[in-house]
């Protein structure tokens, strides 16, 4: 658990020193049209994964080309949420967990996504296991 | 008629150890009830040895998130792009 704590926040200082870096270079923060299609097969083969902060997550070691591809979504990810959360008068941690809750629940058999306590678990058929105060969907 | 005493005899000692054990079962209880006792204080008493790890999703208020949710699938409708497949 506490090593899960660290990756997770060495994880966000790689994302907020990412986010910095993409402030600087605003050409690099282009939104895309649809999603990668390098994250589309990574998220089927598991390779990524719905965090229950509201951010994308490696179940397992990724390449170097979906770890990058990743980071971006997270930072674009981020700037949204920011935006609704400003809009909805609620704070990003608050619009971005509430994300988590909704992304996590849409997840397809087959996916990955994290439980409540931190564990990557595998979609069935069955209901995703989700945080007691995820709102239905 | 000493044959007959003796089997009496052999009886009423029969009797004497039972009451015996139910005398001792009268101690086992009190034992158990003071160990436990004993053991849950111990218990309570250590410092755990690992960190105290505190759920941060507890800050967030169910109702909040209540609220934001219809927003949060709008969100995910509109933005295929950074929620879709």
């Amino acid at each position: 658990m506490t090593a899960l704590i660290e990756r997770k926040h060495n994880r966000l200082s790689l994302v907020l020193a990412a986010a910095a870096l993409g402030m600087l270079l605003p050409a690099a923060q282009a939104s895309a049209q649809v999603a990668s299609p390098v994250l589309a097969s990574a998220r089927a083969s598991g390779q990524v994964g719905e965090q229950t902060d509201g951010y994308l997550g490696f179940p397992s070691v990724p390449s170097a080309e979906v770890r990058r591809a990743a980071d971006e979504l997270n930072i674009k990810r981020r700037a949204f949420y920011a935006e609704r959360a400003a809009a909805q008068h609620s704070t990003v941690e608050d619009y971005a967990f509430t994300m988590g809750c909704q992304l996590i629940a849409k997840t397809k058999p087959g996916e990955k996504y994290q439980a409540p306590d931190g564990s990557w678990r595998t979609r069935g058929a069955e209901a995703p296991l989700r945080n007691n105060l995820c709102p239905a969907t | 008629m000493m044959h007959r005493e003796l089997t009496n005899r052999a009886l009423a000692a029969k009797v004497l150890p039972m009451q015996g054990m139910r005398s001792g079962k009268r101690w086992l209880l009190p034992m158990l009830v003071g160990g436990a006792i004993a053991l849950s204080g111990c218990v309570s008493v250590n410092a755990p040895d690992k960190p105290i790890v505190i759920e941060l999703n507890i800050n967030i208020k169910q109702e909040v998130v209540y609220r934001l949710a219809a927003d949060a699938n709008k969100s995910i409708e509109e933005r295929p792009d950074l929620f879709g497949e």
